[in-house]
């Protein structure tokens, strides 16, 4: 049970930090000499950057899940 | 501030009494059509009615007109929209067997209201760090969202009075949180759904008297997904049901791939000789939120879902510190 409030913890820690990389990061992002195009090539490549967090995010959270789990199964 | 009260008031005392009072005879009339399904988890063989999704969607319906009354707000005819389409879904789900993407893709359909209506801002709060906009990936957010909430609430109805105890914490905790960033209207707005969860907890708790099916878990995870949309709170929204979203994520992990789960062959969990539930050994059982907490040995179906009432708790808590924090800047 500790395990899994130490999961739900480790979760919105990622969230925090997730939100920080997007605002000052991905949100500044803006493409210019493409025109009318500006916009949706800098809606791709932010689309882009977003899913490639998405899936370092899950990425991250199997790790600690693997971690938390294995730790507390052993104990 | 107070013109709000009575609206507040008024809309909450509704969604809890129609549910409350419709109940009773949805049971008697289930019984006597014979929608009954087996109640797994008990010794005896005791068939529980289902769906209880009409009076859920009732509740809401009711209560939220009559909040339109007072408001005329969009916001509220995309939350009324959303939540009935994601109750016909399941509807349909209930009486049909469908297939393991029907839900999410029919789910998907069910969030266009909110984008038709407007009712939406594109703009992504987070807390410490502020807003970002995101036109062209917030569609993909509403249309994304729905299903994800839906089918999350929906996953976790897996024991008596889980799904509708664990949407009552986190329905409060997101009212609470709308409270905290002053969005009164959207915070009145949330209000009948914790209240409909919590009436239909009264008839779901161990021993459940009727099941809310996939019809009442779908309504009330889609309107929680809409409120988060409409009142700006997806962060926010998706901490308070960080404990659904790690049984999702746990399952997934383990099938890796969206199946339905009345097509998996291997079960989370067995029974003892006194009935208790214990995690199974089975290496092709996915792996849940109940088997995780079961690895610590078996326990009784009433000290499973006090667990996860305690998680639901907990991540209620940490939603409304996060819902402070919008207010912190770095």
């Amino acid at each position: 049970m500790i395990g899994l409030f130490g999961f739900l913890f480790a979760m919105w820690i990622l969230i925090l930090i997730g939100g920080g990389i997007v605002v000052t990061i991905l949100g500044p992002i803006s493409i210019t000499g493409f025109g009318d195009l500006n916009w949706i090539i800098s809606s791709i490549i932010k689309g882009g950057i977003a899913v490639s967090l998405v899936i370092i995010w899950i990425f991250i959270l199997l790790k600690i899940k693997n971690w938390i789990f294995t730790k507390e199964i052993k104990t | 501030m107070t013109e709000l009260i009575i609206p507040a008031i008024v809309s909450c005392v509704i969604a809890f009494l129609i549910v409350y009072l419709t109940t009773p005879p949805l049971i008697k009339f289930l019984q006597k059509q014979n929608y009954t399904v087996l109640d797994v988890n008990k010794k005896e063989s005791v068939m529980i009615p289902r769906p209880g999704g009409p009076s859920i969607i009732a509740g809401i319906l009711v209560s939220e007109v009559v909040l339109y009354a007072f408001f005329q707000m969009n916001e509220i005819l995309a939350i009324m929209i959303t939540s009935f389409i994601a109750f016909v879904i399941g509807y349909v789900d209930d009486r049909k067997v469908m297939g393991g993407w029907f839900k999410p893709i029919a789910l998907a359909i069910a969030a266009t209201p909110i984008i038709f209506l407007g009712a939406y801002d594109s703009d992504l709060a987070f807390p410490l760090f502020g807003e970002v906009q995101i036109p062209i990936l917030y569609f993909a957010i509403i249309i994304f969202l729905i299903p994800i909430t839906g089918n999350t609430i929906n996953s976790i109805d897996v024991l008596n009075g889980v799904s509708s105890g664990f949407m009552t914490i986190a329905s409060f905790s997101l009212s609470i949180a709308l409270f905290i960033l002053q969005n009164y209207e959207m915070a009145i707005i949330s209000l009948p759904l914790g209240m409909v969860s919590l009436a239909f907890y009264k008839f779901h708790k161990i021993p459940s008297k009727i099941f809310p099916g996939d019809s009442g878990a779908l309504t009330l995870g889609a309107m929680y997904g809409a409120i988060a949309i409409v009142g700006q709170v997806e962060i926010i929204a998706a901490v308070a049901i960080l404990p659904a979203v790690i049984n999702s994520f746990l399952f997934l992990a383990s099938m890796k791939k969206i199946v339905e789960h009345r097509q998996i062959k291997g079960k989370p969990v067995e029974h003892t000789e006194d009935f208790k539930l214990k995690a199974t050994d089975d290496k092709t059982a996915p792996i849940t939120l109940v088997r995780i907490i079961l690895a610590g040995g078996p326990m009784s179906e009433k000290q499973i879902g006090f667990h996860i009432f305690k998680l639901s708790i907990f991540s209620g808590i940490l939603a409304i510190i996060t819902a402070i924090l919008m207010g912190v800047s770095l």
